[in-house]
């Protein structure tokens, strides 16, 4: 039984890394297309091998550690940053039932293990003993906690629709109207909330390599950079899954239609479809300034969505 | 009123929805891209690529060893020695461009009389240590007898010759 657990755990996890792989693939090929370039197209065919090509380049490569760095902290910092992202999918339902932790408040576990993953972050920065690294780790602990505020305020209204914190009960709340149909505000809210959580464009000012070189990934090499990427591609995986999850009805068919088909591939198209926007938008905008970016948090969303709740909340009270 | 058509039109992500239709419409643009090893850009004749010392058509070399190219050459990446045949006519006992040196500024090409120095269309010369990119007199006349057709077109289009 154990046994069992641990062998599908296993392959959920393989088959993430997999995800993950090719989703940089794909990033590259999409980036490239909209800049009108062809992207990899050498190793295998139209670059299918490319992700194998580069992770036997990044294994064979030495780990540095800088001299001066706590050695153990320095290691352990990708170590985490990986371990909590892999960690969040335990509770992700992909189909009716398909879900390895089905507990009943997955909606917090979720919270709580991404605000978890800026101590990878803030580890990664304090033990490089590097400026630009520390200086990257700042603003990205920084970041994360402006926008986990908006985070979680967004997802209020979704528990007040809903009703409940366990992430399966949420998708068949959605039964008969999504959620992004009454909440569309707060689904946008929620993805500009989501790029600058996981640091991407055009909130990637962590790792701005333009003024900060990489931020805090300066110092790492081989292996311990690859988790960092991997984890990155993977938190990105995961906050489209949280996406589809609570605003796109995350399993259940857009039409009566469509019924035939199982859930787990709708699950798949949905999370595809928010990837693709993560591409899109990175491939479109500049990076903000930091001001910027502090202000559109705390100023903008912030207030915004706590207007939001309260108007749910009045409706909710109203109907019932 | 403009004040505030301006708010709404931010609140509502007017811009930023204008940018990302704009960029959704490159996504099937024809790609600009040239698949550099198996496709090549055409070469201008006055392109300078790697040096080669050319030979007349009955197989003599060329230079003469009147050192213009060693005396021109900003970076000093060429150095000659000489000596005299018995017919009284000079030639290089060595003639050596030291490529990492080089700006390929083409002056060399330039200054010399006799066009025995010239700097060819071929730019794919990467070598993995300095010491190969050393280039001796033989290398140099080996370069001009492979290179010799294209460089004699590349002359005529140049009206040099």
């Amino acid at each position: 039984m154990v046994l069992e657990l641990f062998g599908r755990v296993a392959l959920a996890i393989i088959f993430l890394l997999l995800l993950v792989a090719y989703l940089i693939y794909v990033e590259r090929k999409i980036i490239a297309a909209i800049q009108r370039r062809k992207g990899p197209n050498i190793v295998g065919f139209f670059g299918l091998l490319q992700p194998f090509a580069d992770a036997l380049k990044l294994l064979h490569k030495e780990t540095i550690v800088p001299s001066l760095s706590p050695k153990i902290l320095f290691l352990l910092a990708p170590v985490l940053t990986f371990f909590f992202s892999f960690m969040a999918w335990a509770v992700i339902p992909i189909g009716a039932g398909y879900v390895f932790a089905d507990i009943s408040v997955g909606l917090l576990y979720l919270m709580a293990l991404t605000s978890l993953s800026g101590y990878g972050i803030l580890i990664a920065g304090w033990a490089s003993q590097s400026t630009y690294a520390l200086l990257g780790s700042l603003r990205s602990a920084a970041q994360m906690i402006s926008y986990e505020i908006s985070l979680s305020l967004v997802l209020v209204p979704v528990l007040l629709l809903s009703g409940s914190l366990n992430l399966t009960a949420i998708v068949e709340a959605q039964q008969n109207l999504w959620f992004i149909i009454p909440l569309f505000p707060m689904f946008v809210i929620f993805l500009i909330s989501v790029f600058a959580e996981t640091n991407r464009a055009p909130f990637d000012l962590p790792e701005a390599e333009a003024e900060l070189v990489a931020g805090y990934h300066v110092e790492y090499t081989s292996m311990s950079f690859a988790f960092f990427f991997l984890a990155e591609y993977a938190n990105m995986i995961l906050m489209s899954a949280m996406a589809t999850i609570l605003f796109l009805g995350g399993w259940l068919s857009p039409c009566e239609g469509l019924i035939h088909l199982p859930g787990p591939v709708w699950f798949c198209l949905k999370i595809s479809l928010v990837l693709f926007l993560f591409m899109w938008v990175r491939a479109s905008f500049p990076r903000l300034r930091y001001d910027q970016l502090m202000r559109l948090g705390w100023k903008v969303l912030l207030p915004f969505s706590f207007a939001w709740v309260i108007l749910t909340a009045g409706v909710v009270v109203l109907t019932q | 009123m403009s004040m505030f058509r301006k708010h709404i039109k931010r609140f509502l992500l007017v811009d930023l929805l204008g940018g990302l239709w704009k960029t959704l419409t490159y996504l099937w643009k024809p790609k600009v891209t040239l698949n550099y090893p198996f496709e090549k850009n055409p070469l201008s004749p006055r392109f300078r690529g790697e040096h080669a010392l050319r030979r007349y058509d009955n197989g003599e070399e060329r230079c003469i060893a009147c050192k213009l190219c060693e005396a021109v050459c900003p970076a000093q990446a060429i150095i000659i020695e000489s000596d005299e045949k018995e017919d009284g006519t000079r030639f290089a006992t060595r003639y050596d461009i030291d490529m990492t040196k080089c700006i390929y500024c083409g002056l060399c090409e330039e200054a010399c009389p006799v066009d025995a120095i010239v700097e060819g269309p071929n730019y794919e010369f990467a070598q993995e240590t300095r010491e190969a990119l050393y280039y001796t007199k033989e290398k140099l006349l080996e370069n001009g007898d492979l290179w010799e057709s294209a460089i004699k077109v590349r002359l005529e289009q140049k009206g040099s010759l």
